[in-house]
Order: C-alpha cells, then structure tokens, then sequence
C-alpha cells in the first residue's frame, strides 16, 4: 500500500501560504476593528470607528470613481482584446503576433507608465510636435486627469485581457461560425450566439483580470492622474502612510478583498463547465444536436489546426 | 546504383511532383472559396499592436535625444554614457533585484512545485484549502497584498529590508508557480509514475527520476515567469521595502516621481531591448505563458 504523503508534499507551501498570506488578512481583519493609534498601528480597543469612516462621503465619491474607472476601462480593454483575440487564434502565424503581444506586456510596468509621461506630458513629445506644427506655445495638458488615467490603464492592462481570449478563442471550432452563417445568421450574429457563447470562460477570465488589478490600481493614478484622480488604492497608501489610520486602511483594503472574492466566486464557480469549448468534447458521445458537425471526423483532427505553426 | 535498390526512377519523381502541384491548385481554388477571413479583426489587431508599441520606440527615439528637455537637439549617446558609467545607485538596485528575482523564484519554485506534486497525486484533507489559497493571491489586488504584509510585518517587528522584499515576492510567486506545474503535471501520463511503483522505485526516486524530468518544462517556465514577476513588480514592493532593499522598479519610480533625468529613456530603451531578447527566444513557447 502506499502512504498518503500528499499532506508532506503540500506542507511548506501550505505553511508559507498560511503565515505570509492569510495570517496577514486576517490581522488586517482585526486591525479595521480596533481604535487608531496615534502614531500609526493601532491600540488594543474594539472600534467600529474605521468602518464608520468609510461611508463618508469623500470616501464614497472616491468608491464610486474607482469603480467607473474600472468598469469603463475594463469594457474598452474587453471590445478591443476580443477582436484581438480572434485575430490572432485565425492567424497563420500566431508564434510571431503573440510575440508581439508579450513584448509591451513584459517591458517593466513603470517604463511604460513613464512611456506615457513622455508622450503625453506637459513638455511631451505630442506637445513639441504640435508647437513645432504651429500650435499655442504653451502646449496642452492631456495627463493629470481622469480621462488619462482611464487611457493609460487601459494601454497597461490590454495584453491581460488579449491572452487569455486568445486561448480561448484558438480551442474554439471556427467550423461553428461557418454552419451558423449557412443556417441563416448574419456575420455579427454568428460572433455574439455562437462564438460568444462558447468562449465565455475566457471573456471571464479575461475580464476579472482586467477589472479586479485596476480597481486596486496605485501607481497609474498616482503618476498620470491629478490630485482628483485619486482611487481607493491611492486612499489606502495614503492612510497607511501619511494620515497613519491603520484602521481605516485596513477597512479598505478588507473591501477589496471581499469584493474580489464575490466577483471570483460570482464568476468563477461556473468556470470549469463554461471553458470547455465544444473541441473538449468527444463529439460521438455526446447526445444533443451541437456537435452534428463533428460526427464525420474524429475529435483527434478536430484538436488538430490546420495552421498551428506556433503550436506549443 | 544505391537510386536502383530504392527503386528511384525520375518519372515517378516527375509525376509526384506533377502531382503535387495538381493538389496545391486544388486547394488554392478550394481556399477562394472558402469565406474571407475577417479583415476587421486583423485591422483592429495591427492597430492595437501600434498603440501598443508607439510608446516603447518614442522612449527609444528621445533616449538618443542630447537634450534634456523633450525638444530633439540631435543624436547622442551621452544618455547611455551616464545610464552605464555614472550611475552606481542605479546599478545597486539593479543588483538587488536579480538577487531578490532569482531567490524569491528559487524558492516559489520549491514549495510550489512539491505542493503540485503532491495535490496532483495524492488527495487528503486540506487539498482544497491549499489550491484556494494559492489561487487567491494572484487574483487579489497588488496593493492588498502589499498592505496586509506591510502591517503584518510591522506587527511582527520584523525590519523592512532585502528579507522582507524576499518574503513578499516569494509569496506573490508561488501561485503562478503552482498553477504552471499542476497544469503541466495533469498533461502528463499517470501510467509512467505507476509503472515506476510496480517497478520497486521508491518515493524520492519517483519524484526526482520521474515526476519532475517529466515536469521539467513546466517548472522551468514556471521558473521564468517567476524571476520576470519579481523584477518586474512595484506595487508590493513598494510597501514591503526598506532602506538598503531599493529595487530597480522603485529606483525607477523616483527617478520619474523626483526629477526626470533622461538617463531613465537610456535604461527604459535597454530594458525593452532585454525583454525582445527575452521573449524572442520563447516564441515558440508563448502559447503556454498566454494559457496560464
């Protein structure tokens, strides 16, 4: 017989995990609870006090804004990745596009904020072209306000919506979108019924890895946005580190972290059934009447691309 | 002589290759009528591609600029100069963050890849708690992370520096590294490690003869992606850092914070330069890092 030793393999992650992951949230649980003290931490006396602070309505606004920013700058990334997606799962050389996604994605996070400064800042390369083509000398400002913040996120997030459509989309039967265009449905129809549908583990994905990293956003806010583009991630460095009210920060942070689990739990629970794509599937055994298609070949060549140069 | 044996005759050949192009024509009429492939995507790809570049070669275009203001004065590399000659505190930093890279991913490496072992064998009772837990860091907004170990680190009076930079990074690592592992671990054939049981082999000789060669290339890129991780990351280190633990992403950020000086266009131009030569070399691989 052979012993169970799946507990002494999983045992140093499963301590790491523990001390240095949810030790730390719980105390940050904890500490919304207590009273402030007063240079920093916090004195040993339960207090709602934090709680109570996070429904004024500075802090509200604030919520409200983050939230806008995300949803806004998550629905653009979403529109644009998922022609992006597609394009690369049909194209003949996907080794040479996804290269061309992952070289922005993995240059440094800050070069490529600073990227922007450059572009776009007061004494930006934009500004000197437009005073060189004739424009007021004074220049305008495009950063320090929402309307940047919203821009600069979406350019930073862009790539982590792209791959994983990508990755969806590439298990998707392109098959499928030519039956539905014989049966009778228009070309945007057989994008939203039949692709859509089907590769909505992505989307999913793609979407809680673009909405939840920039509701906690610090550094873009921060660099590109003016003092009224701060979000929560602004406010929360801010208590911790200037205003020294751990609680609050910790209150703060405690909301972050539920709502991320809501909208992982929300989502993610359906996700094993959803990601599997029709090709998952074997096609001879499956009784209903969507996978007709298949029955004239093998799931083997189905699984298999034409065109899959890249192919890992 | 030897074309005889094989039963080489040029008229078979001729006729393969006649043969051949018969087919080829086939399918290029066969491809005409096949309906066209979506031109928008394509056109939405490429301009996205665009947007994503123009910032990269405008930092390469000024990092050649002699001014220091954004005005092009005229081509120099009196940026560069300063970037490799005059720059020690940067340099420092740099040295720190390889150091804290290839620690933290040594050790993500270790403790995720036994963990994927072991849940990717054996089920026991807290399976589920360990695949949650080491799922949810990765999905938790950086700052969350960095705040909770910041004053986690401060309730414990542990002082902020180069162990605490290694205790964050290593924990921010090691979901990645155990997703890249268990994925590649399901891939893998389940009758090889039973094979090696009926065949006497003990545990350490199933894991080190066996589970990992057969591993190997999911723990190797999960290694990688540790190690670009950690360079790359600011948000949590900026929390978790002390004095001396400067890393190069929060050496960068007060060069833009306080004073720009045009030695970051020369270090931006050399570390998108870098990462080219990283990535080309996996091309190939890429579709494993866009699936994880």
């Amino acid at each position: 017989m052979k012993r169970n030793l799946g507990p002494a393999y999983v045992a140093p992650q499963a301590l790491w995990i523990t001390v240095f992951f949810a030790a730390p949230l719980l105390i940050i649980v904890a500490y919304s609870f207590l009273q402030k003290g007063l240079y920093g931490g916090v004195e040993p006396v339960f207090s709602i006090q934090a709680w109570v602070d996070m429904a004024n309505p500075t802090l509200l606004k604030v919520t409200l804004k983050t939230l806008w920013v995300s949803l806004a700058a998550t629905i653009v990334i979403i529109l644009l990745a998922l022609p992006c997606g597609y394009s690369i799962a049909r194209s003949k050389n996907q080794a040479l596009r996804l290269f061309l996604v992952i070289v922005p994605f993995w240059t440094n996070f800050l070069v490529r904020i600073y990227a922007w400064i450059s572009i776009l800042g007061n004494e930006g390369f934009v500004n000197q072209a437009l005073r060189f083509l004739g424009f007021r000398a004074e220049g305008f400002q495009f950063l320090y306000n929402q309307g940047a913040v919203v821009f600069v996120l979406v350019y930073m997030y862009l790539p982590y919506a792209i791959l994983p459509l990508f990755s969806t989309i590439d298990k998707f039967d392109f098959t499928l979108l030519e039956a539905a265009r014989d049966l009778g449905a228009t070309r945007m129809q057989s994008y939203t019924k039949v692709m859509i549908p089907n590769i909505k583990g992505g989307v999913i994905t793609a979407v809680l890895f673009t909405f939840i990293p920039i509701f906690g956003a610090y550094a873009v806010p921060l660099l590109i946005g003016g003092k009224d583009s701060y979000m929560l991630g602004n406010v929360i460095a801010d208590q911790l580190t200037k205003t020294r009210n751990w609680p609050l920060a910790s209150a703060i942070s405690m909301s972050m972290t539920l709502l991320t689990a809501i909208a992982v739990f929300l989502f993610a629970f359906k996700k094993p059934k959803e990601q599997q794509t029709v090709k998952d599937i074997d096609p001879l055994s499956q009784p209903n009447g969507k996978t007709i298609e298949f029955l004239h070949r093998s799931p083997e060549q189905g699984k298999k691309k034409p065109s899959g140069k890249g192919a890992a | 002589m030897a074309a005889k044996i094989h039963g080489f005759k040029p008229y078979r050949v001729a006729a393969l290759f006649h043969a051949r192009r018969v087919v080829r024509k086939g399918a290029k009429a066969a491809s005409r009528l096949m309906p066209k492939k979506a031109k928008s995507s394509n056109l939405i790809f490429w301009l996205v591609i665009l947007f994503l570049f123009a910032p990269l070669f405008v930092l390469l275009l000024y990092s050649f600029n002699q001014s220091r203001s954004g005005e092009w004065t005229g081509f120099s590399f009196v940026w560069y100069q300063k970037l490799f000659l005059e720059s020690p505190d940067l340099w420092r930093a740099f040295q720190n963050s390889v150091i804290i890279a290839f620690t933290s991913a040594l050790m993500a490496t270790a403790l995720g890849t036994l963990a994927a072992v072991g849940t990717a064998r054996y089920s026991f009772k807290l399976k589920s708690y360990v695949s949650t837990m080491s799922f949810i860091p990765m999905i938790l907004p950086e700052i969350v992370v960095g705040v909770s170990l910041l004053v986690f680190f401060a309730g414990v009076g542990l002082k902020l520096g180069m162990l605490t930079v290694w205790i964050a990074h290593t924990t921010f690592n090691i979901p990645f590294v155990y997703l890249l592992v268990s994925a590649r671990l399901e891939e893998s054939d389940p009758s090889v490690v039973e094979a090696a049981m009926d065949l006497g082999a003990t545990e350490l000789q199933i894991l080190f003869r066996v589970v990992i060669p057969m591993a190997l290339p999911g723990i190797a890129s999960a290694f990688l992606t540790a190690v670009t991780l950690s360079l790359e990351d600011f948000v949590i280190t900026f929390f978790v850092s002390g004095p001396g633990a400067t890393t190069l992403p929060l050496y960068i950020y007060s060069m833009i914070r306080f004073g720009v000086s045009p030695v970051v266009n020369a270090l931006s131009a050399v570390m998108i330069a870098g990462t080219v030569l990283l990535v080309y070399p996996l091309r190939n691989f890429l579709k494993v890092f866009a699936a994880r």
